[in-house]
This record gives C-alpha cells, sequence and structure tokens, in this order.
C-alpha cells in the first residue's frame, strides 16, 4: 500500500470511529449551511468574507444552537471551518471541526463523554481533571483569579518571556503564560475548566463563583484539541457578550459585526439546558498517527 | 524600508529589532481557542550571532533590515581589514575583525565565501562547510602509524590549528570542517 493511501486510509478509519462513537450513543449527524449572512463578533476571530454572499462560518456553533432551539435533541456535525490569518504548525485557515451538543448535559458531564471518546480514538489512558486555578497554583505558584496584569507581567518576566507589543492586558497576560509554561507540560491527557469569566465565550457563569465559567479545554501531549461550554441559554446576557464584543473590536480597530439575529431569536424561543463542545479533528489525526504538524 | 507583520514572519526574514539585523530562526503561530494570538519567534541578532526569544502579539509589526547575502572571492589581509571581492561585478568590499571574527582561521586567498551586508557593510563572513587547507607546521608524520587513532596538533596554512592523525606529515593538504573545527580527511 502507498504512503499517501496508507495515510488516507487512516483518516478515514477515524471519522468512521468518530461517527460510530456518536451513532452508538444516539447522537445524530447533522449538516449545516457552510455560508452564514454574519460574520462573527469573537474578538479574536475573523471571519473570512465570500463576496455577495456572506461569510465562512468559524465553527458550526450558531447553526446547531438554531437547531437545538427547534428540539433537534442531541447532535453532531464534522464539518469545514475557516479563519483568517490562522496558519501554523497547529493552524490552517481551513480544518476539520467536530461539533457536539448534548441536551441535558453540564461541562462536566460532557468532559466524561470527551474522556470516553479520546481513549477510544488515541487509545490513553484518563484524563486528569484540574481547574483553570489550580493549573496557575501548581505550575506558576499564582492565583489567576486575583492575580493583577503588573503581577503576570512580573510572572513573565520571571519566566523569561521577551513580550513585544502586548499590553497590560490580564486576558491576554494569562494567555501567554498559559500558551508558553502550561500548555507544553500538559502531556497526559487534561481537562482544564472553569475559566476566568471573562473567557467565558459562550459559557454559563458558574452559579457558585461567578467569577470563573462554566467553559473546559482539553489537552494532549501539549496540544490543545478541543473547547466545551455548558452553554449559555439566556438571550439578554447573550446580546450583551456580543455587544461587549462589538466595544471590544472598536477599541481594537477592527471591523464591528453585524449581531446574527437569527440566532438570537432561537435563543429566546428556548435552547434547552446543553453542554456542547468543537474538537480538532486536524489535530486529533495528527495526534493520532505521531505527527508533530497538522500539514 | 519597509515594515513586515507578524502574520508575515518566517524563517530567514531579516527585521530589525532594538536597532540591530536579526535573522528570525523560527516562527511559532501560538493562537489560544479564546484568545489573543501570538508569534512566538526565535531570533539570531546578526552582529554578535546570539539567539534569543520573542513574544510578538499578532499584528505587530517590524522594520524590515536591509541585509543580504552574497558570495565573495577573498583577497588578502592588510592587518586592519579583510578584502574580498565580487566575481561578477568585481566590486571590492573590506571587512573589519569584528565580521571576520572567528573566521580568521579559514579565510585563504581566492577562496569563495558567504558575506553578509547591512545597509552596504559587511557583518559577518562564513566559510564553506568544508575547506581544503595545507599542513604548515607539525612533529614529524610516524611512518606506517595508520591504526593507533593518536593525533597531534597541525597548524595550517590560515594560522588555524587542528588535531590530525600521528601519520599526517607537513605540506600535505588536508580537509576541515569549519563548523566544529575538526580534521575530516586527507584532501
Amino acid at each position: 500500500m502507498s504512503p499517501a493511501r496508507k495515510s488516507l486510509q487512516q483518516h478515514a478509519t477515524i471519522l468512521n470511529t468518530l461517527r460510530e462513537f456518536f451513532n452508538a450513543r444516539e447522537v445524530l449527524e447533522v449538516s449545516t449551511p457552510i455560508i452564514s449572512p454574519y460574520a462573527v463578533t469573537d474578538v479574536f476571530l475573523e471571519s473570512i468574507a465570500v463576496p455577495h454572499y456572506g461569510y465562512l462560518q468559524t465553527s458550526p456553533e450558531y447553526a446547531m444552537k438554531k437547531l437545538l432551539a427547534d428540539g433537534s435533541g442531541d447532535i453532531f456535525q464534522l464539518c469545514k471551518c475557516f479563519r483568517a490569518d490562522e496558519c501554523g504548525r497547529l493552524h490552517k485557515p481551513e480544518f476539520t471541526m467536530l461539533e457536539w451538543y448534548r441536551v441535558g448535559f453540564d461541562h462536566h458531564q460532557l468532559m466524561d463523554e470527551m474522556d470516553g471518546l479520546l481513549q477510544t480514538v488515541l487509545h490513553c489512558g484518563v484524563a486528569q481533571r484540574l481547574t483553570y486555578q489550580q493549573v496557575f497554583q501548581h505550575m506558576l505558584s499564582l492565583d489567576p483569579l486575583v492575580a493583577t496584569a503588573d503581577d503576570l507581567n512580573a510572572t513573565c518576566k520571571q519566566q523569561q518571556i521577551d513580550l513585544v507589543g502586548v499590553e497590560n492586558d490580564k486576558d491576554d497576560l494569562l494567555n501567554v503564560l498559559f500558551s508558553h509554561c502550561i500548555e507544553p507540560q500538559l502531556q497526559q491527557p487534561t481537562f482544564i475548566y472553569d475559566y476566568p469569566a471573562s473567557q467565558a465565550a459562550l459559557a454559563k457563569l458558574n452559579p457558585d463563583d461567578s467569577r470563573v465559567a462554566q467553559r473546559f479545554e482539553v489537552f494532549v501531549k501539549g496540544i490543545e484539541l478541543a473547547n466545551g461550554f455548558h452553554e449559555l441559554t439566556d438571550a439578554k446576557e447573550q446580546l450583551q457578550r456580543f455587544e461587549q464584543d462589538n466595544q471590544l473590536r472598536k477599541q481594537k480597530s477592527l471591523p464591528q459585526r453585524d449581531i446574527d439575529s437569527d440566532f438570537l431569536a432561537a435563543l429566546e424561543k428556548g435552547l434547552p439546558n446543553c453542554a456542547g463542545v468543537a474538537l480538532g479533528v486536524d489535530r486529533l489525526i495528527m495526534l493520532a498517527s505521531n505527527k508533530t504538524s497538522i500539514i | 524600508m519597509a515594515n513586515y507583520s507578524t502574520n508575515q514572519f518566517k524563517q530567514g526574514l531579516k527585521i530589525m529589532l532594538d536597532g540591530q539585523p536579526c535573522n528570525i530562526v523560527e516562527n511559532e503561530f501560538v493562537k489560544p481557542g479564546k484568545g489573543q494570538a501570538f508569534s512566538r519567534v526565535k531570533i539570531r541578532n546578526l552582529l554578535n550571532g546570539r539567539v534569543i526569544e520573542k513574544t510578538f502579539k499578532s499584528g505587530e509589526s517590524v522594520e524590515a533590515a536591509d541585509v543580504m547575502e552574497l558570495d565573495m572571492q577573498y583577497l588578502y589581509s592588510d592587518g586592519e581589514h579583510w578584502h574580498f571581492m565580487n566575481e561578477t561585478t568585481f566590486e571590492q568590499l573590506a571587512a573589519n575583525e569584528a565580521a571576520v571574527a572567528d573566521n580568521i582561521n579559514w579565510l585563504k586567498e581566492q577562496n569563495v565565501y558567504t558575506v553578509t551586508l547591512w545597509n552596504g557593510e559587511m557583518i559577518s563572513v562564513t566559510p564553506p562547510n568544508f575547506v581544503e587547507l595545507k599542513i604548515v607546521e607539525t612533529d614529524p608524520g610516524v611512518r606506517g602509524d595508520t591504526a593507533s587513532g593518536g593525533t597531534k596538533p597541525a597548524k595550517l596554512e590560515t594560522g588555524a590549528v587542528v588535531n590530525v592523525p600521528l601519520f599526517m606529515p607537513q605540506d600535505e593538504i588536508i580537509k576541515v570542517d569549519t563548523r566544529s573545527g575538526e580534521y575530516v580527511s586527507r584532501a
């Protein structure tokens, strides 16, 4: 068998394994439009425009939540997503995403399921779970929830991280420390959960501690594989977050984005209590085949 | 000079950093799932050769360095400068001691070297990986001793001293690896 055929077969086998995993759990495969009339408001994502038609999706999240609000029940999708300006060993402007939603689950139940999926595909052991706060305390002796931007800058210096153009922004500095000092150490499958509320994205805030959001990420061999939420269902709060995004976009001289009113209407109609997660399939296949780059 | 944005960063790009010309050795795009993207870069300072690491916020831009590399023939030294000639245009340029640095050990008249120019000034000279040089001074060769594995110092025509096998006689031309400064074989 040619190396090209062997690699294609490995790719196809993993996609089949993923489909079997969800079929066995009665999670339904769906397919939603790749072009949307709206770009995402997310400050750190740039949608790719398709002139006269709209924008290529950066993820199928809004389209899938519209299905959930219509009563789809548990769903998954394997699809192409597109993000401008993302190019590197672990990034391509076009990549494959596996996204799924479980009705009635919270983020911990979804982490259990994700753990099972990783064990099935990567033949790895049970993942460990740490909160965002714990992992910073263990590895950097720093409490990310109380540290100031000045504290974080001091830790960067201590870690000999030489920054250019990074302002005294707490989340930017947390991201620098996480990606430089923590991520490379997360070799065994690890869930990090309860991210700072300022990095909530589309997650519910923790009802017991509003400083953190019910968001998680998964790391294997020092690589971020997936991001999940106990999904925000409150339309009003969602609108506030979109408007906040646009304000930040304005501050950063980025284009402001029209808010997806169909998505907000779906939330108003009622998104069931659910948890959802998006996983980078190219990275999963990269890890399963012991490669060091997704290209 | 033009500017480069972080999304144009790639290996080999020459940029100005703190007023000094540098070469990007390695560039890694770092993008947290929900957060600011960065470029984590390893950069070699072309004046002193030191490699440093920097993390740029994505979208930052830096000035391009007017740096070019070209092959030039080494002509001679007047004791203060080392003179090179462009074999196509016959233009001559001189390097100072800092630019020649340790590579003075491998400079032989009429050989061709890669020189790096910054704003038209020579800032470094790189020899080929292997050069062939004559032994000008060494203890007499031990005839027949080709197996004992012992070595002795030998001074070469450029002034470099390398360890050669015991049997190697004076006036022999040998091949040397300029990266390690080690004897490779008879030429």
